[in-house]
């Protein structure tokens, strides 16, 4: 039975019918669910995110066409697995921004050039999506963010150095910037 | 629109029972990925999601139609004309199980009439027969599943 809907998945891949694909990858937070189109990663879901309502959200907001297939994620999961371990600290695989629009987009793409180990302040962030004022409206873009930890909003803090939000959970985010040596251990 | 995973998840031991039944052992797997290719093509252009099940059976029964059609339209040139089933099935439990150890032509017959609940003429027009022969497979195939049952 399994092989056999392995088989459909690939050959909806060939066939240009897997619009968005998916499965869940370990993390040391707890299993992660990778979506990606053809484009690239479009979502990231963190272990304290609900996976079914994220797929019924992307089947929604993207295609119905979501099957769970692992091929279409090993490069995700593999650099994934490499920066967990400290090993990678620029994401390479491409990215669908989709998901976000506007202010937002240009707001997790001033996220996304934020290098490994720096942090940026919410206004920076706003500023660097156009418009300075902005600051709330940066959170929620953080807030917000599809894809979380290759889209690096846990680099964002707030201006005085208070370490703001994270959709994760704080403890996660105080863990990733441990990781990337930004806080001591 | 659920995700298409939800449909396999639900329905993907069911739309396979209901090929290898329609069409044999052997062919049960291509049935299967042809149903689900052509639901996935379809599933977003659908209009109503409250009877996916049926949705995806009338699929499997056309692909089994198109099988046998297919079937039909080209024969195979043997030296003798077998007398037992070709696909060697292994019967486990349940119904379908059973249906798909008939010989085909009775197996194609019950599995039209009771699976995709197609009238005699075009279980008749689905297997290249008169709808005489289609009723007369269909009995000896009730007759039989009777008896193992018994």
């Amino acid at each position: 039975m399994s092989i056999a809907i392995d088989r459909l998945a690939e050959r909806a891949a060939a066939e240009g019918l897997l619009d968005v694909a998916y499965t869940t990858a370990d993390s040391p937070f707890g299993p992660l669910l990778l979506a990606t189109t053809p484009r690239g990663l479009v979502r990231v879901g963190l272990p304290n995110q609900d996976a079914e309502e994220l797929l019924v959200d992307l089947a929604a907001r993207v295609s119905p066409r979501v099957l769970e297939a692992t091929a279409p994620l090993d490069e995700a999961r593999r650099e994934l697995d490499l920066y967990f371990e400290g090993k990678l600290t620029d994401f390479e695989l491409p990215l669908d921004w989709q998901l976000s629009r506007d202010f937002r987009r240009r707001a997790l793409r001033a996220i996304a050039r934020i290098p490994y180990g720096q942090t940026r302040s919410y206004t920076q962030i706003a500023t660097s999506a156009g418009n300075e004022r902005a600051v709330r409206a940066a959170g929620t873009a953080c807030g917000t963010n599809p894809i979380p930890v290759v889209v690096p909003c846990h680099r964002v803090l707030r201006s005085g150095g208070g370490l703001g939000g994270y959709g994760g959970g704080l403890p996660m985010k105080e863990s990733l910037l441990r990781l990337e040596g930004v806080l001591d251990d | 629109m659920p995700p298409f995973q939800t449909l396999i998840d639900e329905y993907a031991a069911e739309v396979l029972a209901v090929c290898r039944g329609a069409v044999g052992r052997s062919d049960a797997e291509d049935c299967f990925q042809e149903t689900f290719i052509a639901a996935l093509r379809a599933y977003p252009k659908l209009d109503d999601d409250r009877n996916l099940r049926g949705w995806l059976f009338t699929i499997a029964h056309r692909k089994a139609i198109d099988h046998h059609r297919a079937r039909g339209r080209q024969p195979v040139p043997v030296e003798r004309v077998p007398e037992v089933p070709f696909a060697d099935p292994e019967p486990e439990d349940g119904i379908w199980e059973l249906v798909g150890a008939l010989p085909p032509k009775q197996r194609a017959a019950v599995t039209l009439r009771y699976a995709s609940d197609l009238p005699h003429a075009e279980i008749a027009a689905a297997l290249g027969c008169s709808p005489e022969a289609a009723r007369r497979s269909l009995h000896e195939g009730i007759k039989r599943l009777r008896k193992e049952l018994a």
